[in-house]
């Protein structure tokens, strides 16, 4: 039995004629799921089980788990696997499983804290070059205060160690004049960089 | 039109890093469209990056504090034009928070020494589009500019209804309906609103082409011969990841509005795209 849990079975084996209880969450636990959904502000308790996040979600074949059961696990006091999963990191936040939720429970907020959770505690990240990409793009952010494509997608390449996947495409891009040379800047760059630069958990 | 032409009014515009980077030719065609239609795009001074999914992903504080900038940045009144549906998203949510967390209210104020925009409204193009009267427009552009052109119509995510945000209008069908005026066939097909994937287009191309390439198979079997669409994200999803022998031309959608309005020289910035529209604009009879 998990940490931090009570549950029917032990509340049978104290007393034969206790009333069964439900899984509760308690200490750290509870302390995990509260700041859930403070950060969330959404409620994943209200979820049914109904999937229709999971059933609508258009990478749930390349996750582990879908969001469904993600939810599930932070039901279940799982938090340690609800933090270690791919499903987080592969989630773009497309809003399709929450337009879906019955319960209208925000999904991708809940996926964000996971993500940003997981990077405080250092959980090692099933999907490493997703995180080096967001790392890039947040990296010019604070250099430029807009995103520059080649700079992001060379620098990417550097930190993936993926030179020669993709020069096709990158060459098409180049060629295409998609990929601009120079970025676009904004001229106030030291705000944008003190908030990209603000500290943020674990990375 | 003309009349309308002669008294243009400026809005305020927040093109986003895609439209002011690898899609210039969507920056281009809109701009001369709301030009067309009597708006002049007032592009905000100084504006920044909205923070993508990137912050969203891992840096909340980020994800709140840059959009917050260009609210500051941003009239207290009035309408903020919003190309990118995911800058719109992102603007959208923090103007939102801003309304309802008194705290982040007042330390925004003390930020940025401006209260924050609440009466502004930040609209995205497709909801812009659908208040604006078309007919002097379509009488002038004639029934034919798009003359046959059998378009996908694609959304995206574009369509979804944030749980965290209070219900918007929902701009579904509004491609449609413009294009078929000016003479395109749309065609129903099962992804107009399937996400093209974002950044995993970039960070897992192995995850996003084979999708990319169904949706183009699913475009195809519908009749189409192109895909429209009012996202520069999505379009550059779509035409980097397509991997057919047969790749599909995907069209901003602001580029045939522009081309019904009579911009000059389309060609120039078709030769932007990765999968060249030309040949089948020509075989269509569409430009010269």
């Amino acid at each position: 039995m998990p940490k931090g849990f009570s549950s029917s079975v032990q509340a049978r084996e104290g007393d034969e004629r206790a009333p069964r209880e439900g899984i509760r969450l308690r200490g750290n636990k509870l302390s995990f799921i509260n700041e859930l959904r403070e950060v969330s502000g959404t409620e994943f308790r209200h979820c049914l089980q109904c999937r229709s996040c999971s059933g609508g979600c258009p990478f749930v074949e390349a996750m582990d788990l879908g969001p469904s059961k993600v939810l599930r696990l932070l039901q279940l006091g799982l938090e340690e696997r609800a933090l270690e999963n791919s499903t987080i990191w592969i989630c773009v936040g497309c809003h399709t499983c929450d337009g879906n939720c019955p319960m209208a429970i925000d999904i991708p907020a809940i996926m964000d804290f996971l993500r940003q959770k997981a990077l405080e505690r250092n959980v090692p990240v099933p999907e490493p070059d997703i995180l080096n990409f967001h790392r890039e793009v947040l990296d010019s952010i604070a250099r430029y205060g807009r995103t520059h494509k080649l700079e992001i997608m060379l620098r990417y390449k550097v930190r993936t160690g993926s030179w020669f996947e993709d020069l096709d495409a990158g060459l098409r891009m180049l060629a295409k004049r998609k990929l601009d040379l120079l970025p676009s800047t904004v001229r106030s760059r030291e705000i944008v960089q003190r908030i990209v630069n603000s500290p943020r958990h674990g990375t | 039109m003309t009349q309308e032409t002669a008294s243009t009014r400026e809005i305020a515009f927040f093109p986003g890093c895609t439209l002011a980077t690898s899609a210039k030719e969507n920056y281009q065609s809109l701009a001369f469209f709301c030009e067309r239609m009597g708006y002049t795009l007032r592009e905000l001074p100084d504006w920044n990056c909205c923070g993508t999914s990137s912050a969203h992903s891992i840096h909340e504080e980020a994800a709140f504090h840059l959009p917050a900038r260009n609210l500051a940045l941003a009239p207290r009144e009035g309408t903020l034009l919003v190309a990118c549906p995911s800058c719109y998203l992102r603007l959208k949510q923090t103007q939102h928070r801003l309304l309802q967390d008194s705290e982040e209210h007042r330390r925004f104020e003390s930020s940025w020494g401006t209260p924050p925009p609440d009466k502004l409204e930040i609209l995205p193009f497709l909801a812009f589009l659908a208040r604006l009267d078309l007919s002097p427009f379509f009488a002038e552009a004639g029934g034919s500019a798009l003359h046959a052109l059998r378009f996908a119509p694609y959304y995206g995510c574009m369509l979804a209804s944030p749980a965290s945000l209070p219900a918007q209008p929902s701009p579904s069908g509004v491609m449609e309906s413009v294009l078929e005026r000016l003479g395109a066939e749309s065609c129903r097909w099962s992804h107009a609103t399937r996400c093209c994937g974002t950044f995993l287009a970039a960070a897992r191309p192995d995850i996003v082409t084979p999708r990319i390439n169904a949706m183009m198979e699913a475009a195809a079997h519908a009749g189409a011969e192109c895909i429209v669409t009012a996202c520069s994200m999505c379009h550059f999803s779509l035409e980097l990841r397509a991997t057919r022998r047969q790749r599909m031309p995907v069209f901003h959608f602001a580029e045939l509005l522009a081309m019904a309005a009579g911009i000059p020289g389309p060609q120039n910035w078709f030769k932007r795209h990765l999968v060249d529209p030309v040949p089948l604009l020509r075989r269509k009879e569409l430009i010269a």
